[in-house]
């Protein structure tokens, strides 16, 4: 467990330094939240769409930072020196995770003041607790979806177009369950707040199918390659 | 390796008495279903002939997910034996890949269907939505194993990928219902919910899906049998090319063994 | 924990062949190094150094043939615990200082703030460069720091790929004398080198590889005393 959190706090140093997250990714996130605006070009359309946006912004997003926690591994076959010091290879998908989840919980708060100011969405009361729980469980899960698949294609060519084909359609039941939770936070007519909490749960589902699967799998991933 | 490299025609072919078999067996099978769903079997009452498009519609989803699970069940052996494991993964890759079309065919069929009878190419049901997203999957699946070069290292990837496809799927299913059944759509759009079949009919049914299994395991045979003479090539090539690099030891100058000798 | 076989073998390579893209790096190469000892392993460019090393160090499958290190064979995973790698990258984190980059290694083996200073200085690093950015270190101090890296790693065989490139005379010299007291604790240390450069101290044991397989392997010399 120390390992896992020497490699999380490892990562999160790194972005702390070069602040990518804040530089890029982020005005990256909230450059798409105004492009759907562009796109969609109707208020109230937008308005309806608003929870759905935030986490598709979410997903490609996700992409740019788990990326990101790999590109540092790969440039300098820093891999290497970690596979051989840090014991137990889950230790290490852990740690890679968790910075991940708290870069990804950071962006998703972000994306979802963005979609309060640019599209008029609202959360109040009670359901703010409906939000922040969804932005936590779907940050995590898509973490975990994104830490595995990156470390499926970290060391191979095309890495880069490879790692949307295999984490899209993985997260594209998280994104269903995110974006119908989140509408219920934000008051939609059509979902009230308890089945938005049956969307909770199954984004905890995912969350938890996808860190033990990662945990387990990624010894194997990363020792696939040479 | 080499057993499956024995197994088959001297002229380097495939084909073998196995597949001769169920190949015409297949064969024997397709054609009758063919000409039953075409002019032996009634139409619909309510969509008329294009019913008739269930006799393919319905046999490549079974395929589609049957390949699906014995890319599953492989990869899994795969993974879970230490020695010997590739011929377990040439099937799993095999299976995938015959699967990915079966898959293809069993959305473009569903989609026409739903053309012809509702005048729409695509509906969000659950059950061609999961398929659509199985489809991506695999594509995703089939790409990665295209990449790696050394069996050992594309078996271990693609069994890792496979497994987790099995985990996903149902997540998927779960999701898409729950998705759909916001909009209260659910028992409308099932195709072949409606349709009332009599006898001939579930026979042909029945009989589609036998005659495209056979299609299925013609195709996987084969598949996996020129997966194995390409890594047995590949073994070939290894000797000779293991062979040639040692060669490249006796062209070293022996100048550079000597002048650490001295002082 | 079976550590060593009972005649001393910390690594042993029986017929070992890799392949890396389909070309046999190694075509069957084997080697047996007792713990403690220290072997140069040598050879011309694309000899087959580099990957011998990655799979002492388990980073790489084996295709035909063993590779026995501590007792570890067949799982890699177990295998790289025992293992300290030093490759043809050094490993750093652009951006993260040199000290934290050394830290980082620390923590993950559970070594002290103490064990981080003293690598730091044992390679020459001072105050001001260890608080700088690997990424705007020379290729030397980028060098010094990998090997700090792996002064604190502390792993029980040592495998370090052309460390004296890119070092001073007297950073050599340094590097000698840690290689030295890292066998004198009992560690296994195999480096790959194009020269062996004989100042006086004692030649160690010397593999040369060529065409991916051991040409030839003679043993440690003692202390010429005579200039290069």
């Amino acid at each position: 467990m120390r390992q896992a959190l020497a490699v999380a706090r490892k990562d999160l140093l790194i972005e702390w330094r070069s602040r990518l997250l804040l530089v890029r990714v982020a005005p990256f996130a909230l450059l798409v939240l105004v492009l759907f605006a562009v796109a969609l070009d109707s208020e109230p359309l937008i308005l309806r769409a608003a929870a759905g946006l935030v986490w598709l912004a979410m997903l490609f997003a996700s992409l740019l930072v788990v990326q990101r926690s790999y590109a540092v591994e790969t440039d300098d076959a820093a891999i290497d020196v970690l596979l051989t010091g840090a014991g137990e290879p889950g230790r290490v998908f852990l740690g890679k995770l968790l910075a991940a989840f708290v870069q990804l919980l950071v962006l998703a708060a972000l994306l979802v003041v963005g979609a309060v100011v640019l599209y008029g969405a609202a959360v109040s009361g009670s359901r703010v607790v409906l939000l922040v729980t969804t932005m936590v469980t779907a940050s995590l899960g898509l973490s975990g979806i994104g830490t595995l698949y990156g470390a499926a294609v970290a060391n191979m060519t095309g890495k880069d177009s490879l790692l949307p084909l295999l984490a899209m359609p993985a997260a594209a039941p998280l994104l269903i369950a995110a974006s119908r939770a989140t509408e219920a936070a934000f008051g939609s007519q059509t979902i009230d707040t308890t089945a938005g909490w049956t969307w909770v749960a199954l984004l905890a589902v995912f969350a938890v199918v996808f860190v033990s699967a990662g945990a387990a799998a990624f010894g194997t991933l990363v020792e696939a390659d040479s | 390796m080499t057993t499956a490299v024995a197994e088959t025609d001297a002229a380097a072919g495939t084909g073998t008495a196995a597949t001769r078999v169920i190949g015409v067996a297949a064969l024997v099978v397709v054609a009758f279903v063919a000409v039953s769903a075409l002019l032996l079997t009634p139409a619909d009452a309510v969509q008329g002939d294009s019913v008739r498009i269930m006799y393919v519609h319905v046999p490549t989803a079974w395929v589609a997910y049957l390949a699906f699970v014995v890319t599953a069940v492989t990869s899994g052996i795969s993974v879970a034996r230490r020695h010997r494991t590739l011929g377990f993964d040439r099937v799993a890759g095999a299976s995938a890949e015959v699967g990915v079309l079966f898959m293809a065919m069993t959305l473009v069929t569903g989609s026409l269907w739903g053309r012809l009878t509702w005048g729409t190419f695509w509906q969000w049901d659950p059950r061609l939505t999961t398929t659509l997203f199985l489809f991506v999957t695999y594509v995703g699946y089939l790409a990665v194993r295209n990449i790696d070069t050394d069996p050992q290292r594309r078996a271990r990837r693609s069994a890792v990928l496979a497994l987790l496809a099995v985990l996903e799927i149902p997540l998927v299913h779960f999701s898409v219902v729950l998705w759909r059944s916001l909009h209260q759509e659910a028992s409308v759009l099932n195709l072949d919910g409606d349709v009332r079949l009599d006898d001939l009919m579930l026979f042909t049914l029945f009989a589609g899906v036998v005659g495209f299994t056979l299609v299925y395991a013609w195709l996987v045979m084969h598949r996996q049998r020129l997966a194995a003479l390409g890594d047995a090539q590949g073994t070939v090539g290894l000797d000779a090319a293991i062979a040639a690099r040692r060669a490249e030891a006796s062209s070293v100058p022996t100048g550079v063994a000597a002048r650490t000798k001295g002082a | 924990m079976q550590a060593v076989t009972t005649n001393g073998t910390a690594v042993q390579l029986d017929g070992v062949v890799v392949v890396l893209g389909g070309y046999p790096a190694l075509a069957g190469a084997s080697v047996a190094v007792r713990a403690g000892e220290l072997v140069a392993l040598r050879g011309a460019n694309g000899s087959g150094k580099s990957t011998l090393l990655r799979a002492c160090a388990g980073l790489v499958p084996v295709a035909r043939g063993t590779v026995r290190v501590l007792g570890v064979h067949d799982d890699r995973t177990a295998l790289r615990r025992h293992v300290g790698l030093l490759g043809h990258k050094n490993g750093l984190y652009a951006d993260l200082t040199a000290r934290e980059n050394v830290q980082f290694t620390a923590r993950l083996v559970g070594a002290g703030a103490t064990d981080v200073d003293d690598a730091l200085r044992r390679l020459g690093i001072d105050a001001r460069v260890a608080a700088t950015r690997a990424g705007s270190l020379s290729a030397g101090q980028r060098r010094r720091t990998a090997l700090a890296s792996l002064v604190v790693r502390r792993a029980r065989v040592w495998l370090l790929d052309e460390p004296h490139a890119g070092l001073d005379a007297a950073s050599r010299d340094e590097l000698d004398s840690i290689l030295a007291a890292a066998t004198r604790a009992g560690a296994t240390v195999i480096f790959t080198t194009h020269e062996i450069e004989t100042r006086g101290a004692a030649v160690p044991r010397t593999v040369t590889l060529a065409g991916g397989v051991v040409v030839s392997d003679e043993p440690a010399a003692a202390s010429t005393g005579g200039a290069r």
